[in-house]
């Protein structure tokens, strides 16, 4: 946003920022002035650093929300994987802490597992019904929702599972390694294979293809239905990973983790500019729409807006960003 | 005569951003007269009646109908004051019953109620004054092509109908079919409805045509009256040059044998047997429906194989999927750029880049993509197929049909290929791309490989190819070679319904 030096004024460089990048920017830049003017405490660096740890989650999510949106389709049962993966890690767990109660590692190593295999059934299933029976993705990940949902509950009695390793909560959910929180290691982490994999690797290429042309991508020898498969299933896991870190952080397996995280992660995606037509959207964008998002209930939270009323807000924002991906891919497609 | 013109459009241009489809066109239409629009795809015929049928607003210029100066916003705008168009692509709803779908917006009323049975019968009488075997009560989506191509030219023939626009209205009719449209185009005559009807079967004309108006590059090129003229000045009209300097003279080196179908079949197309050949240009005509494209989409395992074998080098890949026989080096390149050819909303450079990362070019030892080596591929193709400069940054929605279609002949040589097939590869192209496409064919073939042309256009087939093969009713009806390939024989296969093979 420097000086361009350029005749067409201001109005001329937030179009150009506009199409560029999207509505995120002006977002970005309303919120921190909204904010910065209800509380003092909004711009401190203590407080800038606890967003950053609490929207791990949230970006976490919202990578693998972006990867299934690029390939065209949507996912609304990231939430299911993260309870699923909850409940069922969380029973691992205590399960082999009783069998093998002098290797806590390898309990809680086995218990993770389970915890990823429960939900990358949650992917599979997806892929299987979007790329092979070509269900529509509303229906389907809404069906599998209620499912895992379901299930969830059905393991669990609706009652949390508790006896956790203590392990297992203070490095995950409380550990620090270098001074820096363990779940923000893992996403940081994450974030770089997962921009790696976008942009410089062949299954990233494909999956842009996919989303942007699927009987083109079929016609350059691109196993469609493959990259579909790995689309959801990557995206379930990394939910898996995400409910893992949430049930480290809450100390016990809970089947109502991760409720609102589907609407969540589609409008932070969204708002950093992930076409809902497939085919377009880049991680370092979704990292900062997820940051958005966090940085805005944070802001909300400070300046006491009531937690239905952050509901409302959040359901406005999801629309406007659509409204001005829509204005944006006219503007686009028309080329001005 | 001042009292017999229907419709009369002065200077009406349209101009879309980078293109001019047409420019300022004079055109009358008198009452009782079928006019025939001629030219070639992206001439401007489809922009020119698509405003008339309120599909399209002018950008400059002016329509009149009866004398007074029109305006319409839309198509049933111009259907309300008795313009009726069929267009190419049907405006059939598939899940709706025929008889709703001929009197879908006008539907007979009992009361508030709608008159089913009232519509069924006034359906069927419809139908029996064309003589048109359909059963009103039929789901749309179960009837041919043909006779969903019957039931919208029936939908028009209601109210006070004063112009009948007719695209293309035999393409996919048979010959018996064709007779039943004329005969009722000659009664609608009688009525004193005119009729603009836009046709590339010139062998039509001499039937039902009282004047001719050729279009080229969006521009008119002339009127005549049918009478006074002949088919070959027209399409001499209509391309505006003898036609052999377009077309490249391509050397003939055959090879072995590269690809073969036997027996192979496919919903629409009955077993049929194809060889291609190295450094040799196979030539496949038909008409639409005839399917010409669908046999070398069973080829490729685009739809389904019923029957039959397909060999590739020499291996049997009859059941393999479309994107082994690609990497086997079976390229197809798509008639349909838009829907299943090109990313729009990438740029061209990223467009080529997608084949070159596929094909294996750019990607290292280590399976990481690295992009520099792919742009200055991807910038080799497009100087290779002539893309200007300006546009490999550029959205592809944003490009003309002719640079379109140049980004998407790039693609082909993204992925190493022995046999490449183009099906309809100049549809919707400018005469300067054209002839650049065909050198770029030409060079292919002279370089050894394998190059099946498939076009609806029968001059770009008899021109190209070293050896054609005609497709009439799902089969083939003939392969000719040499001097064989002239427009009369090849035309007489067209209609072919024995199936014998020459």
């Amino acid at each position: 946003m420097s000086e361009q030096g350029n005749k067409t004024g201001a109005g001329g460089l937030i179009k150009r920022v506009f199409v560029k990048v999207g509505v995120l920017p002006f977002f970005l830049l309303g919120a921190l002035i909204i904010f910065t003017a209800l509380s003092s405490k909004f711009l401190t660096g203590q407080n800038l650093v606890n967003v950053a740890r609490q929207s791990v989650y949230l970006v976490l999510v919202s990578m693998g929300q972006m990867l299934v949106l690029i390939s065209g389709g949507f996912d609304l049962s990231v939430g299911t994987a993260i309870a699923l993966t909850s409940v069922v890690s969380a029973s691992a767990m205590v399960f082999f802490t009783g069998i093998f109660p002098d290797a806590i590692w390898l309990a809680i190593l086995l218990g993770a597992f389970t915890g990823f295999a429960a939900a990358l059934m949650v992917g599979v299933v997806n892929g299987i019904g979007i790329a092979y029976f070509d269900v529509s993705p509303f229906i389907m990940t809404l069906g599998v929702s209620s499912v895992g949902a379901g299930l969830a509950l059905f393991l669990t009695g609706g009652v949390p599972v508790s006896g956790l390793p203590f392990e297992f909560a203070d490095v995950f959910g409380f550990g620090r390694l270098w001074g820096i929180p363990v779940p923000v290691v893992l996403a940081v982490i994450c974030i770089v294979v997962m921009w790696v994999f976008m942009s410089r690797t062949r299954l990233g290429t494909q999956i842009y293809a996919v989303g942007g042309n699927i009987k083109a991508a079929h016609l350059s020898a691109i196993n469609t239905k493959r990259t579909l498969m790995l689309a959801y299933m990557v995206c379930a896991l990394i939910a898996s990973l995400t409910g893992l870190l949430l049930t480290a952080r809450v100390e016990s397996g809970e089947a109502n983790l991760g409720g609102t995280i589907a609407l969540e992660s589609i409008a932070a995606c969204v708002i950093a500019g992930v076409s809902l037509r497939g085919g377009i959207g880049r991680v370092e964008n979704v990292v900062l729409g997820a940051f958005f998002i966090v940085l805005v209930q944070n802001g909300m939270n400070l300046a006491q807006v009531s937690s239905y009323m952050q509901m409302v807000l959040l359901g406005v924002l999801l629309i406007l960003a659509v409204i001005f991906d829509q204005m944006r891919y006219r503007i686009i497609m028309s080329g001005r | 005569m001042q009292a017999t013109t229907l419709v009369e459009t002065r200077g009406l241009t349209k101009r879309y951003p980078g293109v001019l489809a047409l420019n300022s066109v004079d055109f009358d239409l008198n009452k009782g007269e079928v006019h025939v629009l001629f030219g070639e795809n992206g001439a401007g015929k489809s922009t020119l009646i698509s405003m008339l049928a309120g599909a399209n607003t002018p950008t400059e210029g002016s329509i009149t109908l009866n004398g007074e100066t029109v305006r319409f916003e839309s198509v049933a705008d111009a259907q309300a004051k008795g313009i009726y168009t069929v267009f190419q692509e049907f405006s059939l709803i598939p899940t709706l019953t025929v008889a709703e779908n001929i009197f879908l917006g006008w539907e007979p009323m009992k009361g508030p109620f709608v008159d089913h049975r009232a519509m069924r019968r006034r359906a069927r009488e419809m139908f029996e004054e064309l003589d048109f075997p359909i059963d009103p009560t039929a789901i749309t989506a179960s009837l041919s092509r043909a006779q969903q191509q019957m039931v919208e030219i029936t939908k028009a023939f209601h109210g006070d109908l004063s112009v009948l626009i007719l695209d293309e209205p035999t393409a996919s009719l048979t010959d018996r079919e064709v007779d039943h449209l004329f005969g009722f185009i000659a009664s609608l005559k009688e009525r004193g409805v005119g009729i603009i009807y836009i046709s590339h079967r010139i062998q039509e004309f001499q039937r039902i045509a009282d004047r001719v108006t050729v279009l080229r590059d969006g521009a008119k090129i002339g009127t005549v009256a049918m009478a006074d003229t002949d088919d070959h000045a027209l399409v001499e009209m209509m391309t505006g040059r003898a036609i052999t300097e377009i077309y490249p003279t391509i050397a003939r080196n055959p090879g072995p044998v590269l690809a073969t179908a036997k027996g192979l079949s496919t919903p629409g197309v009955s077993a049929s047997d194809v060889e291609i050949r190295a450094g040799e240009v196979l030539g496949i005509a038909g008409l639409v429906g005839s399917g010409k494209s669908r046999l070398f989409r069973a080829m490729m395992g685009l739809v389904p194989r019923l029957g039959g074998t397909v060999t590739l080098h020499g291996q049997d890949v009859t059941r393999a999927p479309t994107r082994e026989i690609i990497r086997d080096g079976m390229y197809y390149l798509s008639p349909d750029r838009k829907a299943e050819g090109l990313d729009l909303a990438k740029t061209s450079n990223e467009n080529l880049a997608l084949n070159l990362v596929m094909g294996g070019k750019g990607v290292g030892r280590t399976g990481f993509i690295n992009w520099k080596t792919i742009r200055a591929e991807s910038e080799r193709i497009a100087d290779h197929v002539e893309l200007h400069d300006g546009y490999r940054q550029k959205l592809v929605s944003q490009l003309s049909g002719g640079n379109q279609q140049k980004v998407l002949f790039g693609k082909c040589f993204g992925q190493e290929a022995d046999i490449y097939i183009f099906d309809e590869p100049t549809v919707g192209v400018d005469m300067g791309t054209r002839s650049a496409l065909y050198l770029l064919i030409k060079s292919l073939a002279e370089a050894g490989k394998a190059v099946v042309v498939i076009s609806s256009d029968l001059p770009e087939v008899l021109n190209l190819s070293h050896r054609m093969l005609v497709l009439a009713h799902g089969r083939i009806s003939a392969e000719l070679s040499g001097d064989e390939m002239v427009e009369d024989q090849v035309l007489k296969y067209f209609f072919d319904e024995s199936g014998a093979t020459a």
